[in-house]
Protein backbone atom coordinates (compact mmCIF):
# COMPACT_ATOMS: atom_id res chain seq x y z
CA UNK A 1 0.00 0.00 0.00
CA UNK A 2 2.99 2.52 0.11
CA UNK A 3 2.80 5.46 -1.59
CA UNK A 4 -1.22 4.48 -2.48
CA UNK A 5 -3.45 7.52 -1.71
CA UNK A 6 -6.63 6.65 -0.17
CA UNK A 7 -9.85 8.15 -1.52
CA UNK A 8 -12.50 5.76 -1.94
CA UNK A 9 -13.47 2.66 0.28
CA UNK A 10 -13.14 0.47 -2.93
CA UNK A 11 -9.42 2.06 -3.74
CA UNK A 12 -8.32 -0.67 -1.49
CA UNK A 13 -9.56 -4.25 -1.93
CA UNK A 14 -10.76 -7.10 0.25
CA UNK A 15 -7.13 -8.04 1.26
CA UNK A 16 -5.50 -4.78 1.72
CA UNK A 17 -8.70 -3.74 4.16
CA UNK A 18 -7.59 -7.21 5.90
CA UNK A 19 -4.44 -6.01 6.11
CA UNK A 20 -5.18 -2.40 7.64
CA UNK A 21 -7.15 -4.19 10.36
CA UNK A 22 -4.65 -6.33 11.21
CA UNK A 23 -2.11 -3.19 11.88
CA UNK A 24 -4.34 -1.56 13.53
CA UNK A 25 -4.74 -4.62 15.93
CA UNK A 26 -0.92 -4.27 16.27
CA UNK A 27 -1.30 -0.75 16.89
CA UNK A 28 -3.91 -1.03 19.33
CA UNK A 29 -1.81 -3.50 21.52
CA UNK A 30 1.72 -1.16 21.26
CA UNK A 31 -0.15 2.88 20.19
CA UNK A 32 3.10 4.74 21.03
CA UNK A 33 5.94 4.15 18.56
CA UNK A 34 8.26 6.35 17.32
CA UNK A 35 8.27 5.06 13.49
CA UNK A 36 7.24 8.25 12.06
CA UNK A 37 9.68 10.78 13.41
CA UNK A 38 11.14 11.42 9.98
CA UNK A 39 7.79 12.17 8.33
CA UNK A 40 6.50 15.15 8.20
CA UNK A 41 2.23 15.20 7.58
CA UNK A 42 -0.12 17.57 6.33
CA UNK A 43 -3.33 17.72 7.86
CA UNK A 44 -5.77 19.66 6.18
CA UNK A 45 -9.27 20.96 7.44
CA UNK A 46 -11.07 22.64 4.59
CA UNK A 47 -14.69 22.30 6.70
CA UNK A 48 -14.06 22.20 10.59
CA UNK A 49 -14.64 18.38 12.36
CA UNK A 50 -13.08 18.08 15.55
CA UNK A 51 -13.27 14.40 15.91
CA UNK A 52 -11.98 12.89 13.16
CA UNK A 53 -8.76 15.93 13.07
CA UNK A 54 -7.95 14.96 16.49
CA UNK A 55 -8.45 11.34 15.65
CA UNK A 56 -5.89 11.69 12.71
CA UNK A 57 -3.08 13.78 14.84
CA UNK A 58 -3.48 11.84 17.70
CA UNK A 59 -2.69 9.02 15.10
CA UNK A 60 0.48 10.96 13.82
CA UNK A 61 1.74 12.46 17.06
CA UNK A 62 1.64 9.11 18.97
CA UNK A 63 3.82 7.35 15.84
CA UNK A 64 5.87 10.52 15.96
CA UNK A 65 5.16 12.28 13.25
CA UNK A 66 5.73 15.91 12.91
CA UNK A 67 2.31 17.65 11.95
CA UNK A 68 1.41 20.80 9.75
CA UNK A 69 -1.73 22.36 8.50
CA UNK A 70 -5.20 24.01 9.63
CA UNK A 71 -8.46 23.30 10.88
CA UNK A 72 -10.42 25.79 9.16
CA UNK A 73 -10.00 27.62 6.04
CA UNK A 74 -10.55 31.00 7.64
CA UNK A 75 -6.53 31.66 8.08
CA UNK A 76 -5.68 30.13 4.94
CA UNK A 77 -4.88 31.70 1.06
CA UNK A 78 -8.22 29.95 -0.26
CA UNK A 79 -9.65 32.86 1.53
CA UNK A 80 -8.09 34.86 -1.40
CA UNK A 81 -9.90 32.66 -3.94
CA UNK A 82 -6.40 30.47 -4.54
CA UNK A 83 -7.30 27.07 -6.52
CA UNK A 84 -7.59 23.77 -4.56
CA UNK A 85 -5.14 22.67 -7.10
CA UNK A 86 -2.46 25.44 -6.09
CA UNK A 87 -3.22 25.03 -2.33
CA UNK A 88 -2.72 21.03 -2.83
CA UNK A 89 0.48 21.20 -5.46
CA UNK A 90 2.15 23.84 -2.15
CA UNK A 91 1.90 21.73 0.25
CA UNK A 92 2.86 18.46 -1.56
CA UNK A 93 5.80 20.25 -1.46
CA UNK A 94 6.32 20.41 2.26
CA UNK A 95 5.11 17.42 3.70
CA UNK A 96 4.98 13.48 3.05
CA UNK A 97 1.22 12.64 2.99
CA UNK A 98 -1.61 14.64 3.43
CA UNK A 99 -4.87 14.18 5.13
CA UNK A 100 -7.36 16.22 3.88
CA UNK A 101 -11.37 16.88 4.73
CA UNK A 102 -13.24 19.34 1.67
CA UNK A 103 -16.46 20.03 1.32
CA UNK A 104 -16.78 19.53 -2.18
CA UNK A 105 -17.29 15.96 -3.32
CA UNK A 106 -15.03 14.70 -5.18
CA UNK A 107 -12.05 16.87 -3.70
CA UNK A 108 -10.04 14.48 -2.46
CA UNK A 109 -10.01 12.37 -5.78
CA UNK A 110 -9.06 15.57 -7.85
CA UNK A 111 -6.00 16.27 -4.69
CA UNK A 112 -4.42 13.31 -5.29
CA UNK A 113 -4.37 13.58 -9.20
CA UNK A 114 -2.27 16.86 -8.43
CA UNK A 115 -0.36 16.18 -5.66
CA UNK A 116 2.95 14.05 -6.32
CA UNK A 117 2.15 12.41 -2.71
CA UNK A 118 -0.21 10.34 -1.19
CA UNK A 119 -3.82 11.28 -0.26
CA UNK A 120 -5.81 10.10 2.77
CA UNK A 121 -9.48 11.43 2.60
CA UNK A 122 -10.62 12.36 5.70
CA UNK A 123 -14.19 13.59 4.22
CA UNK A 124 -15.00 14.58 1.09
CA UNK A 125 -18.81 16.56 1.51
CA UNK A 126 -21.79 14.01 1.60
CA UNK A 127 -19.05 11.64 -0.74
CA UNK A 128 -16.44 9.69 0.80
CA UNK A 129 -14.86 8.70 4.27
CA UNK A 130 -12.71 5.81 3.74
CA UNK A 131 -11.36 5.76 7.63
CA UNK A 132 -14.50 5.84 9.14
CA UNK A 133 -15.41 2.88 7.00
CA UNK A 134 -12.54 1.16 7.96
CA UNK A 135 -12.57 1.67 11.66
CA UNK A 136 -16.07 0.14 11.36
CA UNK A 137 -14.99 -2.64 9.90
CA UNK A 138 -12.11 -3.01 12.51
CA UNK A 139 -15.37 -2.48 15.28
CA UNK A 140 -17.19 -5.05 13.48
CA UNK A 141 -14.39 -7.85 13.28
CA UNK A 142 -13.45 -7.14 16.85
CA UNK A 143 -16.90 -7.47 18.21
CA UNK A 144 -18.06 -10.19 15.72
CA UNK A 145 -14.79 -11.90 15.79
CA UNK A 146 -15.66 -12.27 11.70
CA UNK A 147 -16.68 -10.01 8.63
CA UNK A 148 -18.32 -12.91 6.55
CA UNK A 149 -22.13 -13.71 6.83
CA UNK A 150 -23.47 -11.17 9.16
CA UNK A 151 -26.91 -9.50 9.51
CA UNK A 152 -26.23 -6.24 9.46
CA UNK A 153 -28.94 -3.67 9.77
CA UNK A 154 -28.46 0.04 9.03
CA UNK A 155 -30.94 2.62 11.17
CA UNK A 156 -32.00 6.32 10.08
CA UNK A 157 -30.83 8.50 7.23
CA UNK A 158 -30.01 5.80 4.84
CA UNK A 159 -30.23 8.44 1.62
CA UNK A 160 -27.56 10.97 2.63
CA UNK A 161 -25.28 9.03 5.12
CA UNK A 162 -22.42 8.80 3.95
CA UNK A 163 -20.73 6.50 6.55
CA UNK A 164 -23.60 4.10 5.59
CA UNK A 165 -22.80 4.27 1.84
CA UNK A 166 -19.09 3.49 2.30
CA UNK A 167 -19.73 0.66 5.10
CA UNK A 168 -23.01 -0.89 2.37
CA UNK A 169 -20.34 -0.63 -0.04
CA UNK A 170 -17.17 -2.37 2.17
CA UNK A 171 -19.55 -5.13 2.94
CA UNK A 172 -20.33 -5.92 -0.31
CA UNK A 173 -17.14 -7.87 -0.27
CA UNK A 174 -18.36 -10.06 2.72
CA UNK A 175 -21.50 -12.32 1.97
CA UNK A 176 -23.28 -10.18 4.05
CA UNK A 177 -27.10 -9.71 4.60
CA UNK A 178 -28.10 -6.13 4.69
CA UNK A 179 -31.41 -4.67 6.69
CA UNK A 180 -32.21 -1.12 6.09
CA UNK A 181 -34.93 0.45 8.11
CA UNK A 182 -35.40 4.49 6.99
CA UNK A 183 -38.29 6.46 6.67
CA UNK A 184 -39.80 6.21 2.77
CA UNK A 185 -38.07 9.44 2.41
CA UNK A 186 -34.73 8.44 3.49
CA UNK A 187 -34.04 4.86 1.61
CA UNK A 188 -30.68 3.64 0.46
CA UNK A 189 -30.37 5.71 -2.94
CA UNK A 190 -30.20 3.34 -6.06
CA UNK A 191 -26.61 4.29 -6.37
CA UNK A 192 -25.27 2.43 -3.62
CA UNK A 193 -27.77 -0.52 -3.77
CA UNK A 194 -26.49 -1.16 -7.42
CA UNK A 195 -23.18 -2.42 -5.73
CA UNK A 196 -25.19 -4.64 -3.36
CA UNK A 197 -27.27 -6.40 -6.55
CA UNK A 198 -23.96 -6.28 -7.87
CA UNK A 199 -22.70 -8.96 -5.61
CA UNK A 200 -26.16 -10.79 -5.66
CA UNK A 201 -26.21 -10.17 -2.06
CA UNK A 202 -29.99 -9.76 -0.34
CA UNK A 203 -31.14 -6.82 1.49
CA UNK A 204 -34.45 -6.27 3.21
CA UNK A 205 -36.20 -2.61 3.64
CA UNK A 206 -38.25 -2.02 6.28
CA UNK A 207 -39.71 1.61 7.84
CA UNK A 208 -40.17 -0.26 11.57
CA UNK A 209 -37.14 -1.10 13.27
CA UNK A 210 -38.32 -3.36 16.04
CA UNK A 211 -39.33 -6.58 13.94
CA UNK A 212 -35.29 -6.84 13.03
CA UNK A 213 -33.94 -6.51 15.86
CA UNK A 214 -33.70 -10.23 16.83
CA UNK A 215 -32.40 -10.79 13.69
CA UNK A 216 -29.12 -8.73 13.99
CA UNK A 217 -25.48 -9.16 14.65
CA UNK A 218 -24.80 -5.65 14.53
CA UNK A 219 -27.50 -2.52 14.49
CA UNK A 220 -26.04 0.35 13.08
CA UNK A 221 -27.45 3.62 13.70
CA UNK A 222 -27.48 7.55 12.62
CA UNK A 223 -28.96 10.55 13.21
CA UNK A 224 -32.31 11.82 11.16
CA UNK A 225 -31.87 15.26 10.45
CA UNK A 226 -34.47 17.78 10.54
CA UNK A 227 -33.72 19.55 7.49
CA UNK A 228 -33.61 16.64 5.27
CA UNK A 229 -37.40 16.73 5.26
CA UNK A 230 -39.03 19.65 3.07
CA UNK A 231 -42.19 18.83 5.20
CA UNK A 232 -41.99 19.68 8.92
CA UNK A 233 -45.01 17.52 9.68
CA UNK A 234 -42.87 14.63 7.57
CA UNK A 235 -40.13 14.80 10.52
CA UNK A 236 -42.61 14.90 13.62
CA UNK A 237 -44.03 11.60 12.35
CA UNK A 238 -40.94 9.78 11.72
CA UNK A 239 -38.63 11.19 14.38
CA UNK A 240 -39.23 8.96 17.14
CA UNK A 241 -39.60 6.18 15.19
CA UNK A 242 -36.05 5.07 14.67
CA UNK A 243 -34.95 5.98 18.70
CA UNK A 244 -33.49 2.78 20.21
CA UNK A 245 -34.63 2.16 23.71
CA UNK A 246 -32.77 -0.46 26.26
CA UNK A 247 -36.05 -2.24 26.60
CA UNK A 248 -36.08 -3.06 22.71
CA UNK A 249 -33.00 -5.11 22.83
CA UNK A 250 -34.31 -7.64 25.08
CA UNK A 251 -34.99 -10.22 22.09
CA UNK A 252 -31.36 -9.21 20.60
CA UNK A 253 -28.79 -11.97 20.41
CA UNK A 254 -26.15 -11.87 22.74
CA UNK A 255 -23.65 -11.08 20.06
CA UNK A 256 -25.05 -7.91 19.02
CA UNK A 257 -23.25 -4.41 19.25
CA UNK A 258 -24.84 -1.13 18.30
CA UNK A 259 -22.50 0.92 16.37
CA UNK A 260 -23.00 4.50 16.04
CA UNK A 261 -20.74 7.16 13.50
CA UNK A 262 -21.72 9.54 16.50
CA UNK A 263 -22.00 12.28 16.96
CA UNK A 264 -25.20 11.19 18.63
CA UNK A 265 -28.26 13.49 19.52
CA UNK A 266 -31.60 11.49 20.50
CA UNK A 267 -31.93 8.61 18.26
CA UNK A 268 -29.78 6.02 20.66
CA UNK A 269 -31.52 6.48 24.45
CA UNK A 270 -29.00 7.09 27.25
CA UNK A 271 -30.37 3.81 28.68
CA UNK A 272 -28.68 1.97 26.08
CA UNK A 273 -24.93 3.15 27.29
CA UNK A 274 -24.73 0.81 30.07
CA UNK A 275 -26.03 -2.08 28.27
CA UNK A 276 -23.10 -4.51 27.01
CA UNK A 277 -24.14 -4.34 23.20
CA UNK A 278 -23.63 -0.91 23.45
CA UNK A 279 -20.02 -0.32 21.63
CA UNK A 280 -20.36 3.60 19.96
CA UNK A 281 -17.53 4.80 22.40
CA UNK A 282 -15.30 2.50 21.48
CA UNK A 283 -15.73 2.41 17.82
CA UNK A 284 -14.50 5.81 18.12
CA UNK A 285 -11.42 5.04 19.90
CA UNK A 286 -10.64 2.43 17.64
CA UNK A 287 -10.29 5.29 14.77
CA UNK A 288 -7.44 5.97 15.92
CA UNK A 289 -5.49 2.79 15.83
CA UNK A 290 -6.98 2.50 12.32
CA UNK A 291 -5.49 5.89 11.34
CA UNK A 292 -1.87 4.63 12.50
CA UNK A 293 -2.33 1.30 10.50
CA UNK A 294 -3.03 3.95 7.25
CA UNK A 295 -0.06 6.34 8.25
CA UNK A 296 2.37 3.81 8.41
CA UNK A 297 1.42 1.88 5.65
CA UNK A 298 0.90 4.44 3.03
CA UNK A 299 4.29 6.01 4.03
CA UNK A 300 5.79 2.22 3.50
CA UNK A 301 7.17 1.82 7.25
CA UNK A 302 5.46 -1.38 7.55
CA UNK A 303 4.92 -4.03 5.61
CA UNK B 1 -37.31 13.65 -64.23
CA UNK B 2 -37.69 10.55 -64.41
CA UNK B 3 -34.48 9.67 -62.24
CA UNK B 4 -35.91 12.13 -59.07
CA UNK B 5 -38.69 9.47 -58.88
CA UNK B 6 -36.33 6.66 -58.55
CA UNK B 7 -33.72 8.23 -56.35
CA UNK B 8 -33.99 11.10 -54.16
CA UNK B 9 -32.93 14.91 -54.79
CA UNK B 10 -29.76 15.26 -52.39
CA UNK B 11 -31.04 18.00 -50.06
CA UNK B 12 -27.35 18.41 -49.27
CA UNK B 13 -24.59 18.38 -51.94
CA UNK B 14 -22.28 14.94 -51.93
CA UNK B 15 -18.54 15.32 -50.56
CA UNK B 16 -15.62 13.95 -52.51
CA UNK B 17 -13.97 13.30 -49.70
CA UNK B 18 -14.73 13.57 -45.81
CA UNK B 19 -17.42 11.84 -43.34
CA UNK B 20 -20.91 11.76 -43.43
CA UNK B 21 -23.10 11.69 -40.10
CA UNK B 22 -26.11 10.05 -41.42
CA UNK B 23 -29.95 9.80 -38.75
CA UNK B 24 -28.89 12.38 -36.19
CA UNK B 25 -32.32 13.27 -34.23
CA UNK B 26 -32.38 16.95 -35.72
CA UNK B 27 -32.57 18.67 -32.26
CA UNK B 28 -29.36 17.06 -31.68
CA UNK B 29 -27.16 18.50 -34.50
CA UNK B 30 -26.28 21.49 -32.69
CA UNK B 31 -24.59 19.38 -29.79
CA UNK B 32 -22.98 16.81 -32.59
CA UNK B 33 -21.57 20.08 -33.80
CA UNK B 34 -20.35 21.34 -30.55
CA UNK B 35 -18.85 18.07 -29.41
CA UNK B 36 -17.02 17.21 -32.29
CA UNK B 37 -15.53 20.65 -32.21
CA UNK B 38 -16.77 21.74 -35.77
CA UNK B 39 -17.62 25.20 -34.91
CA UNK B 40 -14.72 26.27 -35.77
CA UNK B 41 -13.90 23.90 -38.73
CA UNK B 42 -11.95 25.74 -41.54
CA UNK B 43 -13.53 23.42 -44.45
CA UNK B 44 -16.87 22.58 -45.70
CA UNK B 45 -19.22 21.72 -43.20
CA UNK B 46 -22.97 20.69 -44.52
CA UNK B 47 -25.73 20.75 -41.95
CA UNK B 48 -29.01 19.39 -42.82
CA UNK B 49 -31.82 19.69 -40.26
CA UNK B 50 -35.60 18.24 -40.45
CA UNK B 51 -34.46 16.11 -43.60
CA UNK B 52 -37.40 13.28 -44.39
CA UNK B 53 -36.14 9.84 -43.24
CA UNK B 54 -37.86 6.46 -43.66
CA UNK B 55 -36.50 5.39 -40.26
CA UNK B 56 -36.83 8.37 -38.64
CA UNK B 57 -39.33 10.74 -39.65
CA UNK B 58 -37.18 13.37 -39.67
CA UNK B 59 -33.71 13.71 -39.75
CA UNK B 60 -30.35 15.68 -39.17
CA UNK B 61 -27.21 15.03 -41.36
CA UNK B 62 -23.93 16.18 -41.11
CA UNK B 63 -20.68 16.31 -44.17
CA UNK B 64 -17.32 17.17 -42.89
CA UNK B 65 -14.95 17.54 -46.23
CA UNK B 66 -12.32 16.49 -45.90
CA UNK B 67 -12.50 15.43 -42.36
CA UNK B 68 -11.85 11.60 -40.79
CA UNK B 69 -13.07 10.95 -37.19
CA UNK B 70 -10.83 8.61 -34.93
CA UNK B 71 -13.56 5.88 -33.21
CA UNK B 72 -12.96 7.43 -30.14
CA UNK B 73 -13.67 11.08 -30.69
CA UNK B 74 -16.68 9.80 -33.32
CA UNK B 75 -18.73 8.17 -30.33
CA UNK B 76 -18.82 10.47 -27.93
CA UNK B 77 -21.51 11.65 -30.29
CA UNK B 78 -23.62 8.70 -29.12
CA UNK B 79 -24.73 10.15 -25.91
CA UNK B 80 -26.79 12.80 -28.38
CA UNK B 81 -27.07 10.89 -30.98
CA UNK B 82 -27.25 7.44 -30.69
CA UNK B 83 -28.92 6.47 -33.99
CA UNK B 84 -26.11 8.48 -35.83
CA UNK B 85 -24.42 6.41 -38.34
CA UNK B 86 -21.26 7.21 -39.64
CA UNK B 87 -20.50 6.93 -43.30
CA UNK B 88 -16.43 7.22 -44.85
CA UNK B 89 -16.67 8.73 -48.12
CA UNK B 90 -13.35 8.56 -50.53
CA UNK B 91 -13.81 9.74 -53.89
CA UNK B 92 -17.82 10.06 -53.63
CA UNK B 93 -18.25 6.37 -52.52
CA UNK B 94 -19.08 5.00 -49.31
CA UNK B 95 -15.93 3.66 -48.02
CA UNK B 96 -16.84 2.43 -44.24
CA UNK B 97 -20.04 2.69 -42.56
CA UNK B 98 -20.94 2.08 -39.26
CA UNK B 99 -23.31 2.97 -36.35
CA UNK B 100 -21.56 4.62 -33.89
CA UNK B 101 -21.60 3.48 -30.22
CA UNK B 102 -21.36 4.68 -26.34
CA UNK B 103 -17.61 4.79 -24.80
CA UNK B 104 -16.76 3.50 -21.83
CA UNK B 105 -15.91 6.09 -20.46
CA UNK B 106 -17.02 10.14 -21.12
CA UNK B 107 -14.46 12.90 -21.03
CA UNK B 108 -15.18 16.70 -20.92
CA UNK B 109 -18.13 17.08 -23.04
CA UNK B 110 -20.88 15.84 -20.26
CA UNK B 111 -21.21 18.02 -16.72
CA UNK B 112 -21.57 16.63 -13.63
CA UNK B 113 -25.55 17.07 -12.41
CA UNK B 114 -24.07 17.20 -9.07
CA UNK B 115 -23.58 20.88 -7.89
CA UNK B 116 -20.99 20.09 -4.97
CA UNK B 117 -19.05 18.17 -7.44
CA UNK B 118 -15.28 19.31 -7.51
CA UNK B 119 -15.57 19.25 -10.88
CA UNK B 120 -18.79 21.98 -10.86
CA UNK B 121 -16.30 24.30 -8.47
CA UNK B 122 -12.60 23.91 -10.01
CA UNK B 123 -11.21 24.51 -13.34
CA UNK B 124 -10.61 21.29 -14.27
CA UNK B 125 -12.34 18.58 -17.02
CA UNK B 126 -14.97 15.92 -15.98
CA UNK B 127 -14.71 12.18 -16.08
CA UNK B 128 -17.26 9.60 -16.44
CA UNK B 129 -17.35 5.73 -16.42
CA UNK B 130 -20.22 4.57 -18.37
CA UNK B 131 -21.99 2.27 -15.95
CA UNK B 132 -25.43 1.92 -18.44
CA UNK B 133 -25.01 1.89 -22.00
CA UNK B 134 -28.37 1.47 -23.31
CA UNK B 135 -30.34 4.47 -24.57
CA UNK B 136 -33.15 5.05 -22.05
CA UNK B 137 -31.34 4.60 -19.47
CA UNK B 138 -28.01 5.89 -19.91
CA UNK B 139 -26.12 6.51 -16.55
CA UNK B 140 -22.70 7.78 -15.94
CA UNK B 141 -20.83 7.39 -12.94
CA UNK B 142 -18.50 10.71 -12.13
CA UNK B 143 -14.60 9.65 -11.10
CA UNK B 144 -14.76 12.38 -8.91
CA UNK B 145 -17.98 12.20 -6.74
CA UNK B 146 -18.91 9.11 -7.63
CA UNK B 147 -22.80 10.17 -8.17
CA UNK B 148 -24.43 9.08 -10.97
CA UNK B 149 -25.52 11.14 -14.11
CA UNK B 150 -28.66 9.95 -15.95
CA UNK B 151 -30.05 10.72 -19.24
CA UNK B 152 -32.77 13.03 -17.99
CA UNK B 153 -29.92 15.22 -16.00
CA UNK B 154 -27.34 15.04 -18.67
CA UNK B 155 -25.87 18.29 -19.82
CA UNK B 156 -23.29 19.30 -21.91
CA UNK B 157 -20.45 21.71 -22.00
Amino acid sequence: MKNKSLISINDFNREEHIRILDLAEAFERQPTQQILDEYVVASLFFEPSTRTRLSFESAASRLGARLIGFSEPASTSLQKGESLRDTIRTISNYSDIIIMRHPREGSARFASEVADIPIINAGDGANQHPTQTLLDLYSIRKTQGKLDNLDIVFVGDLKYGRTVHSLVMAFCNYNTTFHLVSPEVLKLPSSVKIHIKDKKLTYHQYTDLNAVIPQADVIYMTRIQRERFSDPLDYEKVKNSYVLHNQMLEDAKPNLRILHPLPRVNEIAIDVDTNPMAYYFTQALNGVFIRQALLASILGVVE
Amino acid sequence: MAKKEIRKELKVSAIENGTVIDHVPSKSVYQVIRILNLLDYDNLLLIGINLDSQKMGKKGIIKVRNKFFKPAEINKIALVAPTATLIVIRDFDVAEKKQVSVPDKVEEIVKCFNPNCITNNEEMPTFFRVINKKEEDLKLRCRYCEKITAKDTMEFF
